[in-house]
């Protein structure tokens, strides 16, 4: 677990987060490779099902990075998928999936520092939450495709 | 339209855990208006569902399908060529889908993903309410547009009772009396000489109180 390197999705708004992250490219600033950004046209795109097949798919932790409050291109996209967030959180919850995977932030296109210690500092907390359990199934499953694991083999039944 | 909510995670999860695949199966109508059961919550569920059998260490193949209608014969149909590869479906229709499924496939066991509510409207984006209760003899006409049946707590038809007040009912704050508004309604129409003529009892036999209703209709058989 030492060596563990979380995969991290990160869904930037075109207008801010994803200009910040250029911005702090500009700057030369360092954050973890382990960011993969998806950019798109508005923080409001994003799904509660794009941020569950994200966790699905096996991303450790997965962030929205939207505008500033009050200042989204495109009016209230950024509260909008602040609620999606808020109930993807609850989902995960009920599936015992810790809901701290998944997190709003919100930034203006000039916080290119704000982008990388973001970076930074959401890594470092799923670093120390450890891997996503689905990620480790899938794992499992990859090796053995008629994968039950033999603790729960009675239950699988029918 | 007939509203419904998604059951919470884990008891869908008791309902399907004794099957390693599952036939998920949406509909395109009502649920999918009121965002419980459309393509979209399919595979929500259907992804929630797969990382909850994951983190308990098991492999659940999900197969997602979303059916014009669950309620109508020839749409179920569809299901067929599916059917035999899993062992038990999961809808997330209406009632009347879900028992349309269970009706066409006996063998094969379903399970309701959803409650079905009530047949109403949307008031905003994110809310849904009661409106109609299905009676069978319709009393819009006379009350202004506004339900007594569903929508009084009571289902008064001479209203309101005691219990009005500032245009609140009784049970609590945020709900609106029928009644209140049914007089509103006729006072803004100018027919509150309406509101005068008291409505005679009512015939529940035309609702449920009757049994199981069927509508039979020989020019279209
Ligand atoms: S009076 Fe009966 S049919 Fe008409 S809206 Fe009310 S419950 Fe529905
Ligand atoms: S207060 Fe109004 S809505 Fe509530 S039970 Fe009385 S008449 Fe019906």
């Amino acid at each position: 677990m030492e060596d563990f390197e979380p995969v991290i999705v990160a869904f930037c708004c075109h207008y801010c987060a994803y200009t910040a992250a250029d911005m702090a490219g500009s700057l030369r600033l360092c954050y973890p490779p382990n960011v993969k950004i998806i950019r798109v046209p508005c923080s409001g795109k994003v799904d509660t099902i794009h941020l569950m097949q994200a966790i699905k798919g096996g991303a450790d932790g997965v962030y929205v990075a939207g505008c500033l409050e009050g200042d989204c291109h495109f009016k209230s996209g950024n509260a909008k998928a602040a609620r999606r967030v808020v109930y993807a959180k609850r989902l995960l919850n009920d599936v015992g999936i810790e809901p701290e995977r998944i997190e709003m932030i919100m930034m203006s296109a000039g916080m290119g520092e704000r982008f990388a210690a973001t970076a930074e500092e959401f890594t470092a907390k799923i670093r120390g939450m450890g891997p996503n359990p689905v990620k480790l199934m899938r794992a499992t499953a990859i090796r053995d495709p008629h994968n039950v694991s033999p603790a729960h083999k009675e239950s699988a039944a029918v | 339209m007939i509203t419904a909510e998604r059951k919470p995670i884990q008891e869908i999860m008791n309902l399907v855990s004794p099957y390693k695949n599952l036939l998920l199966v949406g509909c395109n109508e009502c649920v999918t208006v009121c965002s419980a059961g459309g393509r979209k919550e399919v595979a929500l569920l259907s992804s929630a569902l797969q990382v909850a059998f994951m983190k308990s260490g098991r492999i659940v193949h999900i197969q997602e399908m979303t059916l014009e209608r669950q309620c109508d014969p020839e749409y179920i149909e569809q299901l067929v060529p599916h059917i035999d590869s899993v062992d038990a479906v999961l809808s997330l229709a209406c009632g009347c889908g879900v028992q349309e499924i269970a009706r066409r496939f006996k063998e094969k066991m379903v399970f309701p993903g959803v409650n079905t509510k009530f047949m109403g409207a949307s008031e905003r984006p994110g809310v849904w309410a009661e409106r109609c209760q299905g009676c069978g003899d319709c009393l819009l006409g006379v009350t202004g547009g506004i339900c007594p049946i569903a929508r009084c707590s009571k289902r008064l038809q001479n209203g309101p009772c005691g219990g009005s007040s500032k245009g609140k009912c009784e049970i609590g704050p945020d709900v609106d009396c029928a009644w209140q508004l049914i007089w509103d309604r006729l006072k803004a129409l100018g027919l509150q000489e309406r509101y005068e003529t008291l409505l005679p009892a009512k015939n529940w036999r035309n609702g449920r109180g009757g049994g199981p209703r069927k509508i039979v209709r020989e020019d279209l058989m």
